[in-house]
């Protein structure tokens, strides 16, 4: 069908034939009329009724009177025995919702109705009037309700159940006398009823621990009749278990039970037990797994509504343990291209949350197409996620706040400017290379900001930061523009970072105090008062003079009293010839911390996030492995190595490889993306040229079948080599797939393709690749301990040298061990140096070193080489790495 | 705290995003203008999607919503954030298909206004007050189809045959 062509007759025939077309209130409410003949039609008063409904649902109001008209003329069709007609006249009436006054009108039609033999009517007449109703005329009918709760037809059962609940807000002593009846329901064979009957029930028993849990108990032995039934059960057993969790300790309550959940039949079901077992309270992983499991499944469904809900509920699972959703990475991967925007979003900050250092780059290539599609609450998701991202891989700040920075610029609701803010702020203080470039982009941010709150903020961050920078008075026009341009708050906020500059530099003394001065005369009390006193403190009378300790403390100190202290004393303060003495006020916190400094002052351990980093990845690396059956009697990873690049950034294919150190066996896995959106890649997989590795022979090659554009996917190669040597060689490597044309709007690719090549660049494997770098805290023990049994000791020349740090770090990178005790660090222009270092050889042997170094008036550069191992034969295979090296 | 599965509104639009019927079912949208702002922001964001096949889902202001599109109508269930998506899902289905059963197939913008009493009635029995009465699309079109015939004293009338006459009354009635 021609879409658009079809559209757009539709659009005239609309017109045309609209059955509301040109309809007017006045009209239709004359109209209303017909409802009072003698003989009614049935059929016309369906269709005013109809008109009515339209125009209340397009929005339309009536007026008091007007609905009072309808209402009472509504109220005579209560005369026709029309079956169709009455639907509508309940609908109406639940629409004008009338007075009290009016609603006695119909109270006797609408309670004939409820005893009528018609089920319809019953279940009807029972909606509507608990809709309608008050208080005093639920006790007259209460005794119907409760009859029509255990009602044979479950559609009047439902009716009744469900106006329970709502009448529960209302009148809850009233719904509280029925739970005999509900107790009933909960019995019924229909699955719906006793859905209803289990949601009021509970309602009824919330404040009754106990009887939730024992019903709870009672109902989870059976399954539950229908899946929304089953999905209610879920969430009370884990209510229950949330609730139970500070008095109960061993096995978890219900745990069984959710499990159990995760194989039912509805999807509806797995999702909210995998969900309940996710937001359980101290979930250890064991309790995760089967839950994890069941999501993962859903990450590849057909279906967007579960491919959502999974990765939204995986991604809340990855803020407290990222460890347990690495498994989902790959499937997680394939997310990013989803056509459904939200579900791409929640992949890639999952991914954020768990992913490592080399795909950081292409992820936030991804991401800045999909920030303008978002709404802010996932913005802001994504900005703390980058936050902490930044926080683990320093090195890549700089992408990272360029990403940060453009965001800011862009449109965006408080809370998500604030978040970039406050990223931007953590980033400056945990990494001091990206200080200049943030404040400068602060600046510019506050140029055009429209919340005072923020430019307050970043006003008072830049007094404290921008002064120690190596050239601050860059950042004064920023300042200084707001005086000019903002309300009195934030100009207040910038005369005090204007003396803030003032007081720390020296140098710009002179300019501030001239610029502070066109603020005596400012309209508002505040920056006035602000600009007298730091003109008078700083010495604003024209020298210059430095700035003593004491008026810096006095103006910029932290004001170590609690405000709401000084507020108290100040308020009971009564003037008089004595002064009032600020020392006399109580430092002491009342309950309440002191809640200035939250965000901006809120600084995370950035020191443990990167140590945290490389065990994570081997763990996820070892997840992988473990997933092709191929390699799994390799035996155990004992190590992989960081990404290497083997492509220049910006080319058609990005691959880069992971060593894999195994045993016997060494296994490349290479990452590969293909970034020509035209172009869908088959069966890619790496010819490894062994001319250069004598010692490895090929065993295994795993292509991957498909790789889409920029959707990465992983090809590997496995090498066996003999065990116990430190084989070492270079392998050439050559890309090759099958190349098929993709059409760019249809997004399908043709039928036949095109076999290729591509040349990566060469890989070595190095007998640092063999070693592990774990440190000692206590190296002198560590050698103690160790015995010289199989201590084996020689001397090197290590040639001339450009000095002795670099020969150091020379055989620091050749061993690929952890430097111990900060001894990597060689001090400037000494003649000598002691290094020690600590690492786990291949087959778990500790292996400790320790290096001499001497350097002569020609920079020659020799080196004493002790090494200390649990194994005499990885002791010898050290000199030899270092004697061939 | 609310742990029953609750729904916050049902929409019906056109492909342009106007309204064809909606229901509100809590507070969160108190006037007819914050009712449209809401519809017009759940269109746009979603009008680009193709939700023809499958349910789709995506979030707004911290709402959940999901839809699916047939013909030039855009079927909408809103739920909150913490809600199970599926159930709403199963939700929409329900609507969509008991629609789909009350036009007979032909589910589009002008049918659905000459029996917008059946869309109306629709909704009335798949959810009241935000509480699920029933998500199974056929007892939902056959609550609203018998209602509408069987007062000619029909009332053994086969479901299919109670649908033809249901669509002839009104559609002869509101034409002229």
């Amino acid at each position: 069908m021609a879409q658009p062509l079809v559209k757009k007759d539709d659009d005239h025939d609309d017109e045309d034939y609209s059955p509301f077309l040109g309809i007017e209130k006045g009209a239709v409410l004359q109209e209303v009329r017909v409802f009072n003949d003698p003989q009614l039609d049935p059929r016309r008063c369906s269709q005013v009724i109809t008109k009515l409904l339209y125009l209340l649902n397009q929005g339309d109001s009536f007026s008091k009177n007007e609905a009072t008209e309808v209402f009472f003329s509504v109220t005579k069709l209560f005369q026709s025995k029309d079956l169709g007609l009455r639907r509508m006249v309940y609908l109406i009436i639940k629409e004008l919702s009338p007075s009290s006054d009016e609603v006695i009108i119909v109270t006797s039609s609408l309670m004939k109705d409820m005893n009528s033999k018609t089920d319809m009517y019953r279940a009807n007449a029972i909606r509507v009037l608990c809709r309608i109703t008050d208080g005093t005329l639920l006790t007259q009918i209460e005794r119907y309700l409760k009859q029509a709760i255990v009602d044979k037809n479950p559609v009047v059962a439902s009716a009744a159940l469900v106006s329970g609940i709502h009448l529960l807000q209302t009148n809850p002593e009233i719904v509280k006398r029925w739970s005999n009846e509900v107790q009933e329901a909960v019995q019924s064979r229909a699955a719906l009823v006793q859905f209803h009957a289990l949601a009021l029930l509970q309602q009824i028993r919330q404040n009754d621990r106990l009887a939730v849990s024992k019903l709870v108990t009672s109902l989870t032995k059976g399954t539950a009749r229908s899946p929304l039934a089953q999905c209610l059960l879920i969430r009370y057993a884990s209510q229950v278990i949330r609730e139970s969790a500070n008095t109960q300790t061993g096995d978890r309550p219900f745990y069984d039970f959710l499990e159990s959940c995760l194989r039912h039949k509805a999807e509806m079901v797995v999702f909210e037990a995998a969900r309940a077992i996710t937001e359980l309270s101290g979930v250890t992983n064991r309790e995760l797994t089967p839950a994890i499991t069941a999501l993962q499944l859903f990450l590849s469904s057909s279906k967007p509504v579960l491919r959502f809900a999974a990765v939204r509920a995986l991604n809340k699972v990855a803020m407290t343990h990222p460890m347990a959703v690495t498994n989902c990475n790959i499937d997680m991967e394939s997310l990013i291209s989803d056509q459904n925007r939200s579900i791409a979003t929640l992949a890639i900050t999952t991914l954020l949350k768990t992913g490592n250092e080399s795909s950081v780059d292409r992820l936030m290539k991804q991401i800045t197409n999909f920030m303008s599609d978002i709404a802010d609450e996932f913005k802001i998701v994504v900005v703390e996620a980058i936050r902490s991202l930044c926080l683990k891989f320093p090195l890549k700040y700089r992408s990272l706040m360029n990403f940060l920075s453009n965001i800011l610029r862009e449109e965006g609701g408080f809370d998500y400017k604030k978040a970039i803010v406050d990223s931007i702020v953590i980033l400056i203080r945990d990494i001091p290379e990206a200080k200049e470039s943030g404040l400068l982009q602060l600046c510019e941010f506050i140029e055009d900001c429209e919340f005072t709150y923020l430019s307050t903020q970043i006003l008072h961050f830049l007094g404290n930061e921008g002064p120690k920078t190596t050239d601050p008075s860059k950042y004064i026009r920023y300042i200084y523009n707001r005086v000019h341009l903002e309300n009195a708050t934030v100009r207040a906020a910038a005369v005090s970072t204007l003396a803030k500059f003032g007081a720390m530099v020296d140098a710009l003394k002179p300019q501030i105090f001239v610029l502070l001065r066109r603020c005596v005369l400012d309209s508002d009390d505040e920056v006035r008062d602000r600009t007298t006193l730091y003109l008078n403190t700083l010495g604003g009378d024209g020298e210059v003079v430095e700035t003593d300790k004491e008026t810096k403390t006095l103006l910029f100190g932290a004001l170590d009293i609690p405000l709401v202290n000084l507020e108290t004393s100040l308020k009971n303060y009564e003037p008089s010839e004595e002064p009032f003495d600020i020392d006399s006020v109580s430092k002491e916190v009342k309950s309440q911390p002191l809640a200035e400094k939250k965000a901006p002052g809120k600084k995370p351990t950035g020191l443990g996030a990167p140590l945290a980093g490389p065990p994570s990845t081997v763990d996820a690396y070892e997840r992988l492995l473990s997933t092709i059956p191929e390699f799994l009697d390799f035996g155990k990873l004992f190590k992989s190595s960081a990404p290497v690049e083997l492509t220049e950034a910006e080319t058609e294919y990005a691959v880069n490889v992971v060593k894999h150190i195994f045993d016997r066996h060494v296994v490349f896995q290479y990452n590969c993306t293909n970034t020509i959106p035209e172009q869908l890649l088959e069966n890619v997989s790496v010819i490894v040229d062994l001319s250069e590795a004598d010692d490895f022979a090929e065993v295994l090659s795993k292509p991957v079948r498909s790789l889409p554009y920029d959707t990465p996917g992983q090809t590997f190669v496995a090498f066996e080599k003999p065990e116990g040597i430190t084989a070492v060689g270079k392998f050439s490597n050559t890309l090759r797939f099958t190349v098929k044309e993709v059409d760019p709007t249809t997004g399908e690719a043709e039928e036949d393709g095109v076999e290729d090549e591509y040349q990566l660049e060469d890989l070595e494997v190095v007998a640092a690749d063999y070693m592990m770098k774990v440190g000692v805290s206590n190296f002198r023990n560590a050698w103690e301990s160790m015995g010289d049994d199989f201590e084996h000791v020689d001397e090197y020349g290590l040639g001339p040298r450009e000095n002795l740090a670099e020969a150091v770090s020379a055989v620091i990178n050749l061993l690929g061990m952890q430097p111990c005790e900060g001894t990597e660090v060689v001090a400037t222009n000494s003649r000598s140096h002691t290094c020690l270092l600590s690492g786990v050889f291949l087959g778990n042997v500790r292996v400790l070193v320790r290096l001499q170094f001497g350097i002569d008036g020609s920079r020659d550069v020799a080196m004493k080489l002790a090494v200390r191992s649990e194994d005499e034969a990885v002791s010898d295979t050290i000199h030899e790495i270092v004697s061939s090296g | 705290m609310e742990l029953c599965p609750c729904v916050k509104n049902i929409l019906l639009l056109d492909f342009e995003g106007k309204r064809v019927a909606a229901k509100f079912f809590c507070d969160d949208w108190p006037t007819n203008g914050a009712k449209e702002a809401f519809e017009k922001a759940v269109f746009n964001k979603t009008q680009k999607t193709n939700a023809r096949s499958e349910v789709e889902v995506t979030m707004l202001e911290n709402n959940i919503v999901v839809y699916k599109f047939v013909q030039d109508l855009h079927f909408f269930i809103t739920g909150g954030e913490e809600e199970n998506e599926v159930i709403l899902a199963t939700v929409l289905q329900g609507f969509v298909d008991a629609v789909g059963l009350l036009l007979r197939g032909n589910v589009e913008k002008r049918e659905a206004l000459e029996y917008l009493d059946l869309i109306l009635l629709c909704i009335d029995e798949i959810v009241d007050g935000g509480i699920i009465l029933e998500t199974d699309a056929n007892i939902i079109a056959g609550k609203v189809a018998s209602h509408s015939t069987v007062a000619d004293g029909l009332s053994e009338q086969t479901f299919s045959q109670a649908l033809a006459t249901a669509r002839e009354h009104l559609a002869r009635s509101l034409l002229k």
